[in-house]
C-alpha cells in the first residue's frame, strides 16, 4: 500500500497509478455534490453550474455560517453516505469527466466496472470525522444553487484532506465490497454455529 | 411540586444546550469503547480510520468543534416526575423552541424536510419534528430529558420484520446477524446496534431506537435477554466488517435490546443502529431551576 498525494483538477494518470488500499491526501478545490443536486442535474435535466472534468466530487452537506450574499464559512463539513448517489456514477463519469467521488460507504459492483471503464476511483472519507475534515478546508470558494441548501452545490477548497483510503480503483477492485462479501459468508458459518441455520 | 412561570424558558435554553452540546462532547463511555477498538486493530486502513475518529473526538472537546456534519433528526426521551406539575403542552413547545434556537443561533445545518415538496424551514423542525417521547417516573421531582441527534446514515439501515411464534428466538438473532452485515459500511460502524423484541410493530420500533441510548454495553436486566446481547455482540464482531466497512476487528460497540410483552400470534423484531458516535446529551431538571447535565 502506497501514500500519494494529488492536486486537483486530476488527470486519468493520477487515478489509474492507484490500489485500493492506498492513501490519498488531496489538495485543491473538490465539490460538495448530494441527493438534492444531483437530481436537480439528472432527474430534471438541468446542467451542472461548473465543468466538472476532472474534477472530485465529494458526498456532503456542510453547516456553514451566513458570512454574506453567497459567501460562507465553514461550521462542520463532513461526509454523508454514497450508496444514495450510486445510480448518477455513470452520468458523472460519462458525460461529465469526473475523476473522483469521494464519499462514505462505498459505491456498488456497477460504479467500480464504471471507474475502470472511464478511468475514475472511489475514495473512501472517515465517515462521522467531520471535525478533522474541516480542520483541512482553507476556504468555501463559492456556492451554487442556495435554494437547495444545505444541499447546494459546494466549491470548496482544501489544503491536505485526508489521508483518505482508496475504496475501488480503476482497475476494477472494491474494497467495502470485498469486506462486505467475505463478512456475508462467515456470517453463514456464524449462524451455523449459534444453531441457527 | 407545581413548576414556576420561567420554568418553560428554562426548558427552551436547555434544549438548545442539550442540541449543540451532543454534537460537540462524545458520550464519555462511548470514547472509551472506540478507543478499546482501536488498540484492538492491528491493519493500517482500520488504524488509520480509527485515528480519524479520535481526533475528531478531540477536536469536539477541546476546539469546540461539531464532530459530525450530521446534525441529525432531533429525538427528546423525556421522562417526567410524578411529584412534578406542569403543563405538558408548553413543555413539548418549549422543546420545540429550544430545536430551533440551537439551530439558528449556532446556527446548525437543518437536516429536517417535508417529506415530498422536500422543503426545507432551516429550523431543524417540522410537522412532527422534533421527535419528543414522553414517560412518567412514580415518587421523582425531576424532569429527565435525553436528547438524540440521529444521523442519517445509521438511520437508513433500520428495519422490522413481523415474525412469527415458530421463528422463535433464532428468527430473531438470523434477522438481526442479516440487517447489521447488509448494512455493511453505511452506518458508519463500529455501530451500536439497538434490537427491539416483541410488542406491536411501531413500539418494536422505538424500542429498538430506544436500546441505543443506554449507556454502552450496560446489560439488559433480564439474564436472558442480557446473553442473547451477548452472544449477537460477540457474532456481529467476527464478521469483520470493521470500521467504516473497510475490514477490522470491531463492527459493533455494543448490542442493546429492549422488550416489551406481544400478541400471541406476533415475534416482532426491529433493528435501528447508532453510528460510531453515538451522541446523547441528558439535562435533569428540577422544579426550583436546578439543571444537571450529564450523557
Amino acid at each position: 500500500m502506497a501514500d500519494y498525494r494529488l492536486k486537483t483538477p486530476l488527470s486519468e494518470a493520477d487515478v489509474r497509478q492507484l490500489k485500493v488500499g492506498d492513501s490519498v491526501t488531496l489538495d485543491g478545490v473538490i465539490f460538495g455534490v448530494r441527493d438534492g443536486n444531483l437530481i436537480r442535474v439528472f432527474d430534471k435535466n438541468v446542467p451542472p453550474p461548473v465543468d466538472w472534468h476532472g474534477a472530485a466530487l465529494l458526498h456532503t452537506a456542510p453547516n456553514v455560517r451566513k458570512l454574506g450574499p453567497g459567501r460562507y464559512e465553514p461550521v462542520s463539513i463532513g461526509t454523508t453516505t454514497s450508496m444514495r448517489m450510486d445510480r448518477f456514477t455513470e452520468a458523472l463519469l460519462r458525460d461529465h469527466g469526473v475523476r473522483a467521488i469521494l464519499g462514505k460507504g462505498g459505491l456498488s459492483d456497477k460504479s467500480a466496472q464504471l471507474m475502470a471503464q472511464y478511468g475514475a476511483v472511489y475514495l473512501s472519507v472517515t465517515g462521522g470525522a467531520a471535525a478533522l475534515e474541516t480542520l483541512q478546508i482553507e476556504e468555501i470558494e463559492k456556492v451554487y444553487w442556495e435554494d437547495l441548501m444545505p444541499e447546494c452545490i459546494w466549491q470548496i477548497r482544501f489544503n491536505g484532506f485526508g489521508p483518505l483510503t482508496v475504496g475501488i480503483d480503476a482497475h476494477g477492485n472494491n474494497l467495502q465490497r470485498d469486506v462486505q462479501m467475505e463478512a456475508e459468508k462467515r456470517t453463514a458459518d456464524i449462524l451455523k454455529k449459534m444453531g441457527v441455520a | 411540586m407545581e413548576v414556576p412561570e420561567n420554568f418553560y424558558s428554562l426548558i427552551e435554553t436547555v434544549c438548545r444546550d442539550l442540541y449543540i452540546q451532543s454534537l460537540k462532547e462524545i458520550p464519555p463511555d462511548v470514547v472509551e469503547a472506540v478507543k478499546r477498538a482501536a488498540s484492538r486493530e492491528t491493519k493500517e486502513v482500520a488504524k488509520r480510520i480509527f485515528s480519524h475518529y479520535l481526533q475528531s473526538i478531540e477536536l469536539g472537546r477541546t476546539k469546540d468543534m461539531i464532530v459530525c456534519q450530521d446534525t441529525g433528526i432531533p429525538i427528546y426521551w423525556v421522562e417526567i416526575g410524578g411529584n412534578m406539575r406542569l403543563d405538558g403542552s408548553r413543555l413539548s413547545k418549549a422543546i420545540v423552541s429550544g430545536t430551533e434556537r440551537a439551530t439558528r443561533e449556532h446556527p446548525l445545518r437543518s437536516s429536517i424536510v417535508s417529506p415530498l415538496k422536500r422543503e426545507n424551514r432551516q429550523t431543524s423542525t417540522g410537522e412532527r419534528i422534533p421527535i419528543i417521547h414522553y414517560d412518567f417516573v412514580a415518587d421523582s421531582d425531576v424532569l429527565d430529558i435525553l436528547f438524540m441527534p440521529k444521523g442519517s446514515g445509521s438511520e437508513n439501515m433500520s428495519s422490522l420484520k413481523m415474525l412469527v411464534p415458530a421463528d422463535g428466538v433464532n428468527g430473531i438473532k438470523r434477522f438481526v446477524m442479516e440487517q447489521v452485515v447488509g448494512a455493511g459500511a453505511k452506518p458508519c460502524p463500529p455501530t451500536i446496534v439497538g434490537i427491539g423484541i416483541g410488542g406491536s410493530s411501531d413500539l418494536c420500533m422505538t424500542l429498538a431506537k430506544k436500546a441505543t441510548t443506554r449507556p454502552l454495553g450496560s446489560p439488559n436486566p433480564d439474564p436472558e435477554i442480557a446473553a442473547l446481547e451477548k452472544e449477537l455482540f460477540e457474532a456481529i464482531n467476527q464478521t469483520g466488517i470493521g470500521p467504516q466497512g473497510l475490514g477490522g476487528e470491531t463492527t459493533a460497540l455494543a448490542v442493546h435490546i429492549e422488550s416489551a410483552w406481544t400478541h400471541i400470534t406476533c415475534n416482532p423484531v426491529a433493528v435501528n443502529m447508532q453510528c460510531w458516535r453515538a451522541e446523547r446529551r441528558r439535562a435533569k431538571v428540577w422544579a426550583d431551576g436546578r439543571v444537571e447535565l450529564g450523557f
